[in-house]
């Protein structure tokens, strides 16, 4: 990590441009699907272009893709930590 | 490192990061809860979904992912030394929150004058479920337009920093973690928006 301080990856702005544009053709896309009625589809879709909504802000908004080892682990770590929670949630409400 | 004040930009990285971790929780847990009575309720969720406005929401979603834009440019500009520039960008950013709170504030007031706000009368003798629905809306969107009030007064403190020179292209690490955590309130918003205003 030492060896880390000094070199800074530096986005280029047209990078940033592109995923703001594919975050808004998403957006667009999320809001005319669920204008349909799919019935679980609906949360099905919502939810995985969230998701890819999500994963386009932390990997270049956020640097994630560039960023050190450590700070990947520790994402990893911290979401399924979340999707533990949501899963033993679940198990315990669903078969009450 | 031979500088005098010591400074460590992957520690205050990684402590920032640490946070955001925490947050992700909190949020997380406003979501399982979200989650949880959806699946209880899902009818008086669905009628309580569709007294939300998409257009408000959605404009506000495209006022935040365009504040997220001119925040990460701030980053790359400040790193490539055009100070005028991370100003204006952070300016937009700052410009985009307000935009965001004006909104926040029509719909509320709206939702306020049909009774429906924590402990009204209308929530209180409605059904269970649509209660549930309407406090739920009102913690998720209270907490982050909490987030974007502190999000945006950090950003004017940076923008300060970059005027008097105190944050610099060779010293941005608190730049970099305010925008961190302006892309982290960018973040729980992809999520409210379908959540509360599009699936049901």
């Amino acid at each position: 990590m030492t060896t880390h301080t000094g070199e800074h990856h530096i986005i280029s702005f047209g990078k940033l441009i592109a995923v703001w544009a594919a975050l808004l053709f998403l957006t667009a896309v999320t809001i005319l699907v669920t204008r349909f009625d799919l019935g679980g589809l609906k949360v099905i879709c919502a939810l995985t272009v969230a998701c890819t909504k999500a994963g386009l802000v932390i990997a270049f908004f956020m640097h994630m893709k560039y960023e050190y080892r450590l700070l990947q682990i520790l994402l990893i770590v911290a979401l399924v930590t979340l999707a533990i929670f949501i899963g033993l949630t679940f198990f315990d409400v669903l078969y009450r | 490192m031979t500088h005098a004040p010591h400074k460590d930009y992957a520690g205050a990285k990684l402590g920032m990061w640490l946070f955001l971790f925490t947050e992700i929780l909190l949020f997380g847990g406003l979501f399982v809860l979200y989650a949880v009575y959806l699946a209880r309720y899902p009818h008086e969720f669905s009628t309580g979904g569709h007294q939300l406005n998409v257009v408000l929401g959605g404009t506000n979603t495209f006022l935040l992912v365009t504040s997220s834009l001119f925040a990460a440019m701030s980053l790359t500009a400040i790193q490539q030394n055009k100070r005028q520039l991370t100003l204006r960008l952070i300016g937009g950013t700052i410009l985009c929150a307000a935009g965001f709170m004006v909104i926040k504030y029509i719909e509320w007031t709206a939702k306020f004058h049909h009774g429906i706000f924590p402990g009204s009368e209308h929530i209180l003798t409605g059904p269970p479920g649509e209660s549930v629905f309407f406090s739920l809306y009102f913690l998720s969107t209270g907490i982050h337009g909490l987030h974007v009030l502190i999000g945006a007064t950090l950003l004017g403190v940076v923008a300060r920093r970059v005027c008097i020179g105190t944050i610099t292209a060779t010293d941005f690490v608190m730049l970099e973690n305010s925008v961190l955590y302006w892309h982290l309130v960018d973040l729980v918003w992809i999520f409210i928006f379908p959540l509360y205003y599009l699936m049901l």
